[in-house]
């Protein structure tokens, strides 16, 4: 700010104070709506434990231990450590291994959005913005991909090339790009004739910057409601691939996994086994679901004038 | 119409070819496939006699191009692990797994329609509070958990209904014998309860959601308050304004309804041991079985394909407002 305060740095404080109202609007209708919040809550806590699942972690979660085989929940460990949610069918400590399994769902979640969100905001935008034969080619892409079931694709896709954490996250943003290349397109053909867009264009702007810098952010607001569903539906899909050992290399606990193993044990009825991963990966989903519903709420002008 | 028709029938055309596409390609993408159809300690003759006797020295638009002729055929190669037509072994297995599948659609239909009706004339209520909250824990239950815990409380503690196995119904129908299929019919519906509720619930969950928002929608319309206006009875109002159009949403989503159950279907047979495609599927995969798999994955799509063309189609006739958008495109 020297100079020229009149250029750039007015609306940029402008857009950063009208940012904070809204960020301070958006946490009193959360906190008041009770349940958004027990989900951030929640994710926070999720995030955190991902994060420092090795210092949390009681234990080694591939540290096995044939002598407390099975053991249930609070029963003693090894080192004077309690296995609060019991050991598996290796002696290995479940509570260790479902706070590693959270770092694989959670990351593969977001990754996978952050792959198939970037994809799909690319390929709406230059469908709506150049139409014509882009934009035919573009949707038909996306017809034939939705025309052919999702798990099938990935099990085909992971069955060649084998599992491994980033096959998992290519196949899994692959698998999401529809959703947000048809909501990008709609917008931004609305959006390409308003006047905004018009003086950009007027004052010479380039193609890309028009796409990127004047319509992009304008339709960025909607797409976090996909998202946050989104992670939610691809955390499911982790789980599942996984339980079917099509997901990440058996010496990574995650959550998937951990259920497949529980049906070994499940007529011996360690029910530990199969209802710790299980109310973890439905909490998290949970979360996902609920910020989601929220967010959409919040962000529909219809609904916002509403008390 | 018409064109309409002709546009969708050339669409799912290229969908066909991009399924066999992939299909094809997922043989090849593993390195050289011949490989998978060689023991371990053959020899170096041995593997160049089985290379070309597969024809996996050609080039591969020829490969594919027999790939596909097979295909129309109906040959699908030799499972890997059985020595037996793949083929032949998915169609044994498809029975199972139509019954699974269309027991589950009843349920994630069936339901969602009282249950998305009730919400929505109850809007705010108690009722309405206690369907959506049950619809956000259907959408957030993964399909396979909620069968292992199904099987630990209503199998193994309860014992009231079998955790595993099936009972053939549609197989010996189609084999003409009613009789037996008549006197399965109890049981197969009993073996069926609990993996066709853990495939269902999500879908259930979803519907029940549209159904309610759907309704809200068109209550909210110009002919509904006219319809009120004019002193007709609520439920009139509802039977004979609002429910026929509140349903065209969900008539569009049967198709993808059914391709979503599918893949619920292949992952929760594995959890019940119930003998469908999806638990073939399931060892295919873990003994690299790779034309088991294609012939799996390739049946799967094809009938998603088709219902969903059937659908389409048959949804133009439903909704008027289709036809009239297709003369301005």
């Amino acid at each position: 700010m020297s100079d020229r305060p009149g250029e750039g740095a007015v609306p940029a404080i402008r857009r950063e104070t009208r940012f904070r109202t809204e960020l301070r609007r958006a946490t009193r209708v959360m906190v008041d709506a009770r349940w958004p919040m027990f989900a951030v809550i929640f994710l926070l806590a999720a995030s955190i434990a991902a994060v420092f699942g090795p210092v949390l972690s009681p234990l080694d979660p591939n540290r096995q231990n044939l002598v407390l085989r099975l053991a249930g929940p609070m029963a003693p460990g090894p080192d004077g450590v309690v296995f609060w949610l019991g050991s598996d069918a290796l002696g290995r400590d479940v509570l260790s291994r479902l706070l590693y399994g959270g770092r694989v769902s959670l990351m593969v979640g977001i990754a996978a959005i952050t792959v198939g969100g970037s994809i799909g905001i690319v390929a709406g935008l230059l469908s709506g913005y150049f139409g014509g034969w882009v934009d035919d080619l573009i949707m038909r892409l996306a017809d034939i991909q939705l025309a052919f079931p999702f798990i099938l694709l990935a099990i085909m896709f992971l069955v060649v090339m084998g599992s491994g954490v980033w096959n998992l996250v290519l196949v899994l943003g692959v698998g999401q790009w529809v959703t947000y290349a048809r909501i990008v397109r709609a917008d931004t053909l609305s959006l390409r004739e308003k006047e905004f867009v018009e003086a950009a264009r007027a004052m010479g702007d380039s193609t890309a910057s028009i796409i990127f810098r004047t319509i992009l952010p304008n339709i960025l607001a909607p797409l976090t409601v996909i998202a946050s569903f989104n992670v939610a539906s691809v955390i499911l899909s982790e789980a599942a691939l996984s339980f079917l050992g099509l997901g990440v290399p058996p010496s990574v606990p995650t959550w998937g996994s951990m259920l497949a193993e529980s049906r070994d044990t499940l007529v011996a009825n360690k029910w530990w086994l199969a209802v710790f991963p299980g109310v973890a990966i439905m909490l998290t989903v949970l979360s996902f679901n609920i910020l989601g519903d929220w967010l959409r709420d919040f962000l529909d002008p219809r609904l916002r004038e509403r008390p | 119409m018409g064109s309409y028709v002709v546009r969708r029938l050339l669409q799912s055309v290229v969908v066909v070819i991009g399924v066999t596409l992939v299909t094809f390609l997922a043989l090849q993408a593993g390195g050289d496939p011949t490989y998978l159809f060689v023991s371990e300690r053959a020899s170096q003759e041995e593997i160049e006699a089985t290379r070309q006797a597969l024809g996996f020295d050609r080039p591969l638009h020829e490969q594919y191009l027999s790939f596909v002729g097979d295909l129309v055929r109906g040959d699908f190669g030799q499972s890997l692990s059985y020595r037996q037509p793949a083929m032949e072994i998915i169609l044994e297995a498809l029975p199972a797994t139509i019954e699974l599948t269309l027991f589950s659609m009843v349920i994630a239909l069936l339901l969602a329609i009282p249950l998305g009706i009730l919400a929505a004339i109850n809007r705010g209520t108690a009722w309405d509070g206690s369907i959506m909250t049950f619809s956000m824990l259907g959408q957030s239950i993964p399909n396979f958990w909620m069968g292992i815990m199904m099987i630990l409380f209503f199998g193994l503690y309860l014992r009231v209904f079998p955790i595993s196995g099936h009972v053939p119904f549609l197989a010996p129908m189609m084999e003409g014998d009613i009789g037996t299929a008549l006197s399965n019919l109890p049981r197969t519906i009993l073996h069926l309860i609990l993996p066709g509720i853990a495939v269902g619930t999500y879908s259930l969950a979803r519907n029940t959601r549209l159904i309610r928002s759907s309704l809200l929608e068109v209550l909210e319309q110009d002919y509904v308050r006219t319809a009120r206006s004019k002193g007709l009875p609520e439920r009139r109002v509802l039977i004979h304004h609002a429910l026929r159009n509140a349903w065209l949403p969900v008539v569009t989503i049967i198709g993808l309804e059914f391709g979503f159950l599918l893949g619920g279907v292949v992952v929760v047979e594995t959890v019940f041991s119930y003998p469908g495609i999806g638990r073939l599927l399931f060892a295919a995969i873990n003994q690299r079985d790779i034309p088991l798999v294609q012939a799996g994955v390739v049946l799967l799509a094809g009938i998603f394909i088709v219902l969903n063309l059937v659908v389409d189609l048959v949804y133009v006739r439903l909704d008027p407002r289709v036809k009239l958008a297709e003369g301005r495109g």
